[in-house]
């Protein structure tokens, strides 16, 4: 039997059938490299040991009794700290929630929980998820697993070292301007935002409502395409999760990429690390030799997207965020009067970068700027749908890199902007509403993982999930894990 | 340009008490990061609609039929501050 902890979750359930091992073991294995390794890579903000056993020792009864719920059963799984979990804390990474115990389910955690999956527990985040390295959690500094003086990406970095780093064998993370995929890339691991509507964000802590999306982190595509079984689709519980159909997404993994027209995507090379070129280009070279077609896109817009985001997600987080008062749940800092008890609430609460986005977002929507900032912002993402529109008329998915470099040392960006510029290549899709992934596709001549991101049509994750699938099936970048142990 | 006041006038608007220092830091700091966004005036816009929503929903409708709810003690449990049934806040009306 290899390392259970090494195994994919749907090789975990095929043993489990197989009954070589149980859910309880697995969860056991689990549990204890948590606690060898999490000293150091700190994924973890709450570990709900008690819950996993529970959850465990019901699955292996399914299992003894020849009754698994699906191909989740039994698989250990960790949450964002941004998703309700009822009963369990749910910080957000930030102060104002520290002691926030959520009284019910976010939607894809109950219908994960039905599926039969081991909660092990809450993972580390950017505050309110405003960060592309972890490091604005108010509670710990995550590391990658790769090397943990590193950021493991953000703001999922928790959910995302805790994969890389088997202290999980899925989880869940959240994707506003790439807070999935872009840790997906930092951490070698498969990180997948869904089509914007496609999954319920019911429970999911609001920070851009017209851009969050959740969606699952995982150590191949097959899994990605397990938990999208189980978590896409409509939900009475949120009006923007959309009635389409979900189609079983592992139905067309295997059918190959012959005779799909894949569009490379032409960006500025400025600031482009040369080992990650290197590696997207050797990527299109495969899919062309797996049987793609090939042609170079160009979205003219999408260079301007990331000035629009800082527009867009700080305006809507500033309305978001201002249920946090003092009030209803959340820290209370007492003042003089109603005003001053929440500004001092508030201030006490909220560490700086959530500070300055509620500031920027404050001021672009204030008397006198809305049209020169907001409604100008959503303009531009206008046409930035426009430029997705017109490169799927001619191709079925597009690829290209996940970020401009690799993992990033804890501390490397001080300066707001430059941390910003992290997420210049998968911004975009966030603004479109586009489906994106990382999978990754090499390593630094440093040994640190490499993503290749793909985009697919809206509601067409099947057809991008097959790229992914075919380029991971013929390469051995899988093989290749972090020395934590 | 933001300056020193309007920081002061965005943090009251925002329910934000900062501190000097971090006035001065934000003011700093929002105006590097309009800078970087004043790009989007390269882009000719006249005539474009705006998108607000990335995926076209509208008017979701469902039947209006009371459902389960949080009950009155789940609903209250994390207050920072209660009064029986209640929310406890500070005094907002004078005697």
């Amino acid at each position: 039997m290899p390392d259970l902890i090494a195994l994919t979750a749907h090789e975990l359930t095929d043993a489990f059938r197989a009954g070589t091992t149980t859910p309880s073991a697995v969860a056991d294995a689990y549990l204890a490299r948590i606690k060898a390794v999490d000293d150091r890579v700190r994924a973890y903000l709450t570990v709900t040991e008690d819950v996993a056993r529970a959850a465990a020792a019901a699955s292996d009864a399914r299992y003894k009794a020849g009754t698994p719920l699906g191909p989740l059963d039994g698989v250990p799984i960790s949450y964002k700290d941004v998703l309700a979990t009822r009963g369990v804390r749910t910080t957000c990474g930030s102060r104002i929630l520290e002691q926030w115990v959520p009284p019910y389910d976010a939607t894809v955690v109950r219908r994960l929980g039905a599926a039969g999956v081991v909660p092990l527990g809450k993972s580390n985040m950017d505050e309110f998820a405003m960060g592309s390295s972890t490091e604005h959690s108010a509670f710990q500094k995550t590391g990658n697993p790769w090397d943990t003086s590193r950021v493991p990406g953000g703001s999922s970095g928790g959910p995302a070292a805790a994969v890389a780093g088997d202290m999980a064998a899925i989880s869940l993370g959240t994707d506003t301007g790439g807070s999935i995929r872009q840790p997906g890339a930092f951490c070698g691991i498969v990180g997948l935002k869904p089509t914007y509507g496609r999954v319920s964000r019911y429970g999911l802590v609001a920070f851009a409502s017209s851009l969050d999306q959740i969606g699952p982190f995982t150590k191949d595509v097959r899994d990605a395409a397990l938990v999208m079984n189980v978590i896409a689709g409509a939900d009475p519980h949120d009006a923007t999760a959309i009635d389409v159909p979900v189609p079983d997404y592992t139905a067309a993994l295997a059918q190959g990429v012959k005779g799909l027209r894949i569009g490379v995507l032409e960006y500025t090379k400025d600031g482009m690390d040369p080992d990650v070129e290197r590696a997207v280009n050797a990527a299109i070279e495969v899919l062309r030799g797996l049987g793609a077609t090939t042609q170079a896109i160009t979205l003219p817009t999408a260079d301007y997207g990331l000035a629009a985001y800082y527009i867009i997600a700080p305006a809507e987080a500033s309305s978001n965020l201002a249920r946090y008062d003092g009030v209803k749940y959340g820290l209370r800092t007492p003042g003089k009067d109603l005003i001053d008890m929440e500004s001092r609430t508030r201030a006490a609460g909220f560490g700086a970068e959530v500070k300055r986005r509620i500031m920027l977002g404050t001021y672009a929507l204030s008397a006198g700027y809305y049209d020169a900032y907001y409604a100008k912002a959503q303009k531009v993402r206008t046409l930035i749908r426009r430029d997705f529109e017109k490169a799927f008329e001619q191709v079925d998915v597009v690829v290209g890199p996940t970020t401009p470099g690799v993992a990033f040392k804890h501390g490397e960006k001080e300066d707001p902007l430059a941390m910003y510029l992290n997420d210049i290549f998968t911004v975009p899709a966030n603004l479109s509403g586009n489906p994106g992934v990382s999978v990754p596709c090499g390593f630094s001549t440093g040994g640190l993982p490499i993503g290749l991101h793909l985009v697919g049509r809206a509601f067409d994750e099947a057809t991008m999930l097959r790229v992914a699938y075919a380029y991971e099936q013929a390469t051995p970048w899988r093989q290749r894990r972090p020395e934590l142990a | 340009m933001i300056e020193r006041k309007d920081v002061e006038h965005v943090a009251r608007l925002a329910r934000l008490a900062l501190t000097d220092a971090e006035l001065e830091k934000m003011r700093e700091q929002l105006n590097g990061i309009l800078a970087y966004i004043e790009k989007l005036n390269a882009l000719d816009t006249t005539d474009v609609e705006p998108t607000s929503h990335a995926v076209p929903v509208v008017n979701v409708m469902r039947d209006d039929e009371p459902g389960e709810c949080l009950s009155r003690d789940d609903a209250l449990a994390n207050a920072p501050d209660r009064a029986g049934e209640f929310f406890r806040v500070p005094r907002i009306i004078e005697d």
